[in-house]
């Protein structure tokens, strides 16, 4: 029977919730890296018990954890996953992040535009995304604050940033949104290994059709009021952005307000918000096997991150958008003021399609059956980060 | 043999106990320590100073003989007491958040 392993990385480690494929009892393991802020941690699609994790912490910075053995063990790459480090050894890089500062690519590079309007120069904060390769499970890539996309060919152990990205002209008017200057998204194409999709708050979503070499911002259609020209080709807060693997051109955005959608790859974007109750929120992810059916959960307000009425609602679209409907059997319905976080929503793809999120209150609910029904698996973690889920033969 | 005290987080990704000792060759300072620390333990690089600028971090503190040495230069001569072992050289954490 297959099993699912849900990932899931919060203020204070990471959490693997383990379940076979009915759902039902789940096996809680962590807290792993306790005490540490888990911004995310993901498997390879090539080889599940691959899993890369972005551990990082205000006092001691970041630090990348892989597990190859499916999260029962953990090691920094490079490092012998059995002893110690050993003197002299050659490992201690794996959080090295370093901006290309090369005279070739990187030269141009120096500064992005700081709150005030001026100039400030990239700072490396954290790593908020990791994406490993759909067929390499040594290949990963790392979206990181200040925004800039490294990828890492040696399973984690080395990182090289794909400067073509902060390199392409728009790069000096990029600037931080109020939770910092994050590349949080990291879209793979599967049906071309030389496009990627990335997005950045708040700078917006960008495409790369040679491999990461050269980027073009892809933002046209997005309206955002609360910037001085609302149809700027940069400085749109996209919240995040996803895809379903059959229709690798088709995406769904959710932006800091308006629920968004393209058709062409980004070149043109069109809101869907539709009757949604309020189009601000965080999360949005498609169905397994439903191209057309999206999730999201709103939002009150950009002022207020907690759900409207006190009424934890996902909505569901089965059109694409535009009619989207409440589900909330299992989930609570008064008194309920936490939030969810960008990357704290994911699908498995079992026949029956599971949909998980994760909240600020330390909850992950789990609904087997497309969002109908929804109940926690657990209900007292620490504020959720991220939710990846994995299905496992 | 300097002797160096890590914050919990810290010991537990370098995998030791409470203290470790590590050997110096040359004047005994800041920097020769944390040269020598992150010889010895490769995983700490990165995170008790900078992988390129080498400075501190902000929420780190260097401690020798109860006294605050965070602000002083990197090269200066730490106390006998730290070169001989006598008193550990301590490395800490900033009590904030929760």
């Amino acid at each position: 029977m297959s099993k699912v392993r849900v990932l899931v990385g919060t203020r204070k480690g990471a959490f693997i919730l383990s379940a076979d494929g009915k759902r039902e009892k789940w096996d809680v393991s962590g807290p792993h890296f306790a005490g540490w802020e888990i911004y995310h941690m993901k498997g390879s699609p090539a080889n599940p018990d691959r899993i890369y994790v972005s551990q990082t912490s205000g006092w001691f910075g970041q630090i990348i954890q892989r597990s190859d053995d499916g999260g029962k063990t953990w090691h920094q790459p490079g490092a012998d996953p059995a002893q110690p480090p050993a003197p002299g050894t050659a490992v201690g890089v794996s959080n090295k992040f370093v901006y290309d500062a090369s005279a070739e690519t990187g030269k141009p590079l120096t500064t992005h535009q700081w709150y005030d309007g001026t100039q400030h120069p990239w700072e490396f904060k954290r790593v908020w995304h990791v994406e490993p390769s759909l067929t390499e499970p040594d290949s990963v890539y790392a979206g990181i604050e200040d925004a800039a996309l490294f990828r890492s060919a040696d399973g984690g152990q080395t990182w090289k940033e794909l400067p073509g990205l902060r390199g392409s002209d728009t790069g000096p008017r990029w600037q931080p949104g109020a939770g910092g200057m994050c590349l949080h998204t990291i879209l793979l194409d599967p049906s071309d290994p030389m496009r990627m999709f990335i997005a950045i708050s708040a700078a917006g979503a960008f495409r790369t059709d040679d491999g990461g070499k050269s980027w073009k911002p892809i933002n046209r259609g997005l309206k955002s009021q609360y910037i001085p020209d609302p149809n700027a080709e940069v400085g749109h807060c996209v919240h995040r952005i996803a895809q379903h693997r059959s229709r690798p051109k088709t995406l769904f955005m959710q932006k800091h307000w308006d629920v968004m959608r393209t058709d062409d790859a980004g070149d043109n974007w069109r809101e869907i918000s539709g009757d949604l109750p309020t189009d601000f929120g965080f999360v949005i992810d498609v169905h397994a096997h439903e191209p057309e059916t999206v999730y999201v959960v709103p939002i009150k307000s950009d002022s207020e991150h907690f759900p409207l009425d006190g009424k934890l609602r996902v909505y569901r679209s089965r059109t694409g958008g535009n009619e989207w409907e409440p589900l909330t059997k299992g989930l609570p319905q008064s008194n309920c003021f936490v939030n969810v976080l960008r990357d704290a929503m994911a699908v498995d793809s079992l026949d029956s399609c599971g949909v998980y999120f994760g909240t600020t209150g330390g909850q992950v609910y789990a609904s087997s059956d497309a969002g109908n029904n929804w109940a926690p698996i657990v209900h007292d973690l620490p504020a959720v980060l991220s939710v990846e889920v994995q299905t496992l033969p | 043999m300097i002797r160096v005290v890590l914050p919990q987080h810290l010991r537990t990704l370098a995998r030791v106990g409470g203290e470790v000792t590590i050997e110096v060759n040359g004047p005994v300072s800041q920097r020769s320590i944390l040269d020598a620390l992150e010889k010895s333990y490769p995983v700490l690089r990165g995170t008790i100073r900078d992988h390129v600028t080498l400075e501190r971090r902000p929420f780190l503190r260097f401690f020798a003989c109860a006294e605050d040495w965070s602000h002083e230069a990197p090269d200066a001569l730490l106390p006998k007491e730290i070169s001989s072992g006598a008193e550990p050289f301590l490395i800490i954490g900033a009590i904030a958040g929760g």
